[in-house]
């Protein structure tokens, strides 16, 4: 039992909730909210190390003194820690953007306050042990995404929110079906005691439906095939901070939750169920790359590419081998890092030049050299060129794939990295090289250093990611290895002394 | 009884994703507001719908299962929550597009 | 606006028996059927009665309260609740009662989950206002 547990949980929701009395004064809440998302940050490190040093490497809080598998228990194993500082890092440095940029408007309509109840509902997600309050965060944390990303009231982001709201509000009620039906063939909700009860019944016949429930479920939240269609068009319309926010995290949450129950609790029939998986990566690649080629638009590529990565992401657990999930929790790092700079130098290039339309843009390496090279740096490794990071947790998923003779998967991963490449060079080339197209000698030299200086550590990271390979991938393999074996958690969670 | 409960629900699964199908803003809030109600109402069923006591110590057993009820508190205060925040949020996409036709919030694929 | 006297007659009386009720409903909630949501709704619609029978004007000089601070304060409390027990050392959200003796009532339990249920109750209060007066003010 550890208080800490709660700690990422309650401290945004505390400074959230004290940010409501002071969302008339914008610099007073920017300090504020500033100083939490740096102590937040300094948390979860701190978290991370007493959990890695823990004998069992899990830790467990019961909420109320309820011993599990009656209360809700808040686990924090080594995957939960890594996703915990991934938040925190990316919710830092975009809040630091959204200084930059949000107007006073917006600030005085709630942004900070429901920018923190986000990183709660997130990272309660990631921390609970609970299935049921997995759902209570992720309503936490859609219901806060529903503030932001109508925040500002554009008639774009009125007509869009609509749609993403009602697609998240039939996704939540088919959670509660699939909870409704888990509940009556197990009769608890309790993760570990899950894992234990379907390992019992062997998962035979209707689990095998729940399974696919809560895949269908999770998939609508993470942007699987089919169910993508919903991301793009949201994902467009809110401000770059939000954006950068949204698309680095939001979809993650998804997938964690498809790792989490599909190597925690449905894991007796892996020749169905993560069959289905592997399948739906690759479709999800797929499309989400076609997608991405298909467009030009600086933000939409972006979203579209969220959907493709997705795929990677999932085709690691759906090879479901200790490297191959090792390579998708690699590329989850790398992505969330990779694609909150992306979306944020979005964010700076439409502050410089007003625009996200690659056919409206040019030549901004010209007059902004720096800006244009950082966002190379970041592209070339979404595309996976060594030695940045998204070349090594490619490389470990596709090492996977031919060891276990999936094939086709491998082909189709290989074709979407080719085509990611293409994409991020459209940009580059439309955006950054050739003639200037726009005058930007309004916005000044001194603002764009200002718009940079949270993009600059995101860029420092996929570098480092990518340079200090070997022991970030043996950190990965730990981490893959704990969750390929779920007797530890159900140990820590219910037998403990 | 539970059978029964469980029509119930599929019925309202069905009106629920016709009211969605639907045009009019209003119709397809109100069809969400179906959804989750028939999602609460299969928590309950599959709970059990046990004659048993009022789950309290100072009532004689055998209890009824106290937890579905505790489930359906909480998604239907979330369930409140989101859709006090959908109403809102229509209403204001009605006032600035002055429309409710989904069909004309479309919007095009180039903006 | 028409001059609704009989509505206005008949709000007058029952705003304050469903008030009354909606705290009844709060503080039975430990035990019995109620609690702070059922009672904060009731609270919420017996004010939403006042609005719709005196107009939004009268109303909005004598509740001079703003709703999102009602939300922020039925949060604190509703947290502040969980942090007795890591003060103590025990776990987030633990739970304390005992009995004591209050003049008049005789001897009544209390539980430091009460205070969490006055957090709810204000925040379903303040939110349902909050949404509902958010469409009306429009309107007016």
């Amino acid at each position: 039992m550890s208080n800490l547990l709660i700690l990422p949980i309650i401290l945004p929701m505390l400074v959230g909730t004290i940010l409501i009395f002071f969302a008339k004064n914008h610099s007073l809440q920017r300090v504020i909210a500033g100083i939490t998302a740096v102590l937040l940050l300094i948390l979860a490190f701190y978290l991370a190390h007493e959990v890695y040093y823990h004998p069992q490497q899990t830790m467990i809080l019961e909420l109320g003194n309820w011993s599990p598998p009656f209360g809700i228990v808040l686990v924090a194993d080594m995957f939960a820690t890594l996703m915990v500082i991934l938040s925190s890092i990316v919710g830092m440095l975009c809040l630091f953007f959204a200084f930059k940029t949000i107007e006073t408007e917006r600030a005085k309509h709630y942004f900070y306050p429901f920018y923190f109840f986000l990183l709660t509902g997130v990272n309660g997600a990631f921390l609970t042990g609970d299935l049921f309050n997995l759902f209570v965060f992720f309503e936490v944390m859609l219901l806060s995404s529903y503030v932001l990303i109508v925040n500002g009231g554009t008639n774009y982001q009125l007509r869009e929110s609509f749609k993403y709201v009602v697609i998240n509000m039939i996704a939540s009620a088919f959670f509660l079906v699939g909870l409704a039906y888990i509940y009556a063939v197990t009769g608890t909700l309790n993760m570990a005691d899950l894992a234990e009860k379907v390992g019992v019944l062997e998962q035979q016949g209707v689990l095998n439906v729940i399974a696919i429930v809560f895949l269908f479920v999770f998939g609508a939240k993470g942007a699987l095939f089919p169910l993508y269609f919903w991301l793009p068009n949201s994902y467009y319309g809110p401000p770059a901070a939000v954006s950068a926010l949204f698309g680095g995290l939001l979809t993650k949450v998804g997938i964690y939750a498809i790792i989490r129950t599909f190597t925690l609790i449905f894991t007796h029939n892996t020749g169905f169920t993560h069959d289905i998986i592997l399948a739906l990566a690759g479709l999800t690649m797929f499309f989400g790359v076609l997608g991405a080629v298909s467009q030009f638009d600086f933000k939409r590529i972006l979203s579209y590419h969220i959907i493709s990565q997705v795929g990677y992401m999932v085709m690691g657990l759906g090879i479901y081998t200790q490297l191959a999930l090792a390579g998708a929790i690699y590329y989850i790092a790398h992505h969330i890092i990779v694609k909150a700079a992306l979306f944020l130098f979005a964010g700076a290039t439409e502050k410089i030049t007003g625009e996200t339309s690659l056919y409206k843009m040019g030549g901004l390496l010209r007059s902004h050299p720096l800006l244009g090279w950082l966002f190379f740096i970041s592209a070339m490794s979404l595309a996976g060129i060594p030695p940045l990071s998204g070349f090594f947790s490619k490389f470990a998923l596709i090492l996977s794939g031919i060891q276990e003779e999936r094939y086709v998967i491998v082909v189709v991963s290989l074709l979407v990295g080719l085509l990611t490449l293409f994409s991020m060079m459209k940009i580059f080339m439309y955006a950054f090289w050739g003639e200037q197209k726009i005058p930007t000698e309004k916005v000044d030299k001194k603002e764009t250093m200002g718009l940079l200086k949270p993009i600059i550590p995101l860029v420092i990271l996929t570098i480092a990611l990518g340079l200090s390979a070997e022991p970030i991938f043996q950190f990965s393999l730990g981490v893959a290895d704990q969750i390929m074996d779920p007797s530890n958690y159900i140990d820590s969670v219910l037998n403990q002394d | 009884m539970e059978i029964l409960m469980v029509v119930v629900v599929g019925v309202m699964f069905t009106i629920a994703t016709y009211m969605v199908l639907t045009k009019s803003l209003l119709r397809v809030i109100l069809g969400t507001v179906l959804y989750s109600h028939g999602a609460h109402l299969l928590i309950l069923t599959m709970g059990g719908l046990g004659t048993g006591a009022a789950p309290l110590l100072s009532t004689e057993g055998p209890h009824s299962d106290p937890l579905p009820q505790a489930l359906v508190l909480t998604a239907i205060v979330i369930s409140f929550g989101v859709t006090a925040f959908l109403l809102v949020l229509a209403y204001r996409t009605y006032k600035q597009h002055k429309t409710d036709d989904l069909d004309q919030l479309r919007g095009s694929s180039d903006e | 606006m028409k001059n609704n006297v009989s509505l206005q007659t008949v709000t007058r009386l029952t705003v304050f028996i469903v008030l009354a009720f909606s705290i009844y409903l709060l503080l039975a909630g430990h035990h019995a059927p109620g609690g702070g949501f059922i009672g904060g709704l009731m609270a919420a619609s017996a004010i939403v009665l006042l609005y719709l029978s005196f107009g939004m004007k009268k109303i909005s000089k004598v509740f001079t309260i703003s709703y999102p601070y009602l939300i922020a304060v039925g949060l604190l409390l509703a947290m502040g609740t969980g942090f007795i027990g890591v003060l103590v050392g025990d776990p987030f959200l633990t739970q304390y009662y005992d009995y004591f003796y209050i003049p008049f009532l005789g001897t009544v339990e209390l539980t430091t989950a009460l205070i969490f249920d006055i957090g709810v109750y204000f925040v379903v209060v303040g939110v349902a206002l909050f949404s509902i007066l958010t469409i009306a003010e429009d309107d007016a």
